[in-house]
């Protein structure tokens, strides 16, 4: 049938994972059929906080957890649906990631290697849930720093929403990032800079501006991110194989603070930023 | 928000779980489990107020077309609309059932 559907088409084998939802983006990502699903909607473990606020929960709370394997070898897997609440993180779906995280703590301790996979697409922490989702950010910082000396953690950002608080500082522990062209990474999202620094040094409606900031390509180039790929399941399933191939890095990217310390100390603030002084700043000239 | 329970009568049926759905702007999830006995429960949470002749409306016409199996049915609903409500219940009520049609 997808034979047929290709033809009469004529489109390529492309298959977009930005559309996706959450629980599909790790069955897509995982050895076909492996995906087994942990505190699933069923078990009905919505936000306790939401309800109290006049707001409608998800049997998820927005986060899906699972473990499976990949390339026959055992991971376990977070995504988060940016749809639900701007895939904001509150004290259930975060103590859902901490704790499949945990979990693979356990198992390497228990001598059998096990990954993750964290595939964010989040606005950062709650405010509903304030001090609980910050917490909880905090525990899945963490346990990723704990899980990382074992295995590969690896993060996936792909948009449409990005990563953006303290969740884009989760993405920065990570072992490896592998972002999209959609995809954007920041700690502060636009509308909250403008808000804080005036609309006259940042604009959130300029969209140029704004991509070509935090945008993957920029990204990418500063060398903030390990891969950048298509919008295409199998492109990225081929770089999330690529970087567990590639083990645990020599030098996470957290642990080396000197050198860009040091470049952004170079940096003039009283002149405009744009896209092409930001990549100049953080690459030294030395662009990819 | 507004919490809403409706009880119809149905047919003593074998069926799974289903989910379809999620809550975002104008869509809604809908999650369906088996119920024993011979009635359907209705569980609604929606964000928009005031929509109770809204819901029992679309109920109904479900069942004019769709004979309902015994079940519990829980909807997380963040204002979509009465044709989106319509899809996505018979989409929940279609996975539920396929057990039913494969047995």
């Amino acid at each position: 049938m997808t034979e047929l559907t290709n033809t009469a088409l004529n489109r390529t084998e492309q298959l977009g994972f930005i559309d996706l939802s959450a629980r599909k983006r790790i069955e897509s990502l995982l050895d076909s059929g492996s995906m087994r699903e942990l505190l699933t909607p069923f078990d009905r473990l919505t936000s306790p906080w939401l309800e109290k606020q006049g707001i409608v929960p998800q049997f998820d709370d927005g986060v899906v957890i699972a473990r499976g394997k990949l390339d026959d070898k055992p991971v376990v897997a977070a995504a988060i649906e940016g749809g639900f609440q701007g895939g904001s993180l509150g004290e259930v779906g975060g103590a859902k990631i901490a704790g499949i995280l945990e979990l693979a703590i356990e198992e390497n301790r228990k001598g059998n290697p096990t990954a993750a996979v964290l595939m964010l697409e989040t606005g950062g922490v709650r405010l509903q849930e304030a001090n609980l989702g910050l917490a909880a950010i905090a525990e899945i910082q963490s346990a990723i720093v704990e899980l990382r000396q074992y295995q590969p953690v690896i993060a996936v950002v792909t948009g449409p929403v990005g990563c953006f608080g303290g969740m884009s500082i989760t993405a920065g522990l990570c072992s490896y990032l592998i972002i999209t062209r959609e995809g954007r990474l920041g700690l502060n999202g636009p509308q909250v800079i403008e808000q804080e620094a005036g609309v006259e040094e940042y604009d959130s409606r300029d969209r140029g501006l704004i991509w070509g900031l935090t945008g993957g390509i920029q990204r990418f180039a500063t060398g903030l991110v390990d891969a950048f790929v298509d919008d295409d399941v199998s492109a990225l399933a081929t770089s999330v194989r690529d970087c567990l191939a590639a083990g645990v890095p020599t030098l996470h990217r957290s642990d080396d603070i000197a050198s860009p310390l040091k470049r952004l100390q170079q940096f003039d603030t009283r002149e405009q930023i744009d896209a092409q002084r930001a990549r100049f700043t953080l690459t030294q000239g030395k662009t990819a | 928000m507004e919490t809403l329970h409706f009880t119809r009568p149905a047919r003593a049926a074998e069926i799974q779980p289903a989910l379809v759905g999620y809550v975002g702007s104008g869509d809604l999830e809908v999650m369906i489990e088996p119920l024993q006995g011979s009635q359907t429960e209705i569980h609604i949470q929606t964000s928009s107020p005031g929509s109770e002749i809204r819901w029992r409306q679309v109920i109904e016409q479900i069942e004019a077309r769709i004979s309902l199996p015994a079940m519990r049915m829980d909807i997380h609903d963040f204002a979509a609309t009465p044709g989106v409500i319509r899809l996505r219940i018979e989409q929940a009520i279609e996975l539920a059932s396929a057990v039913e049609a494969s047995a």
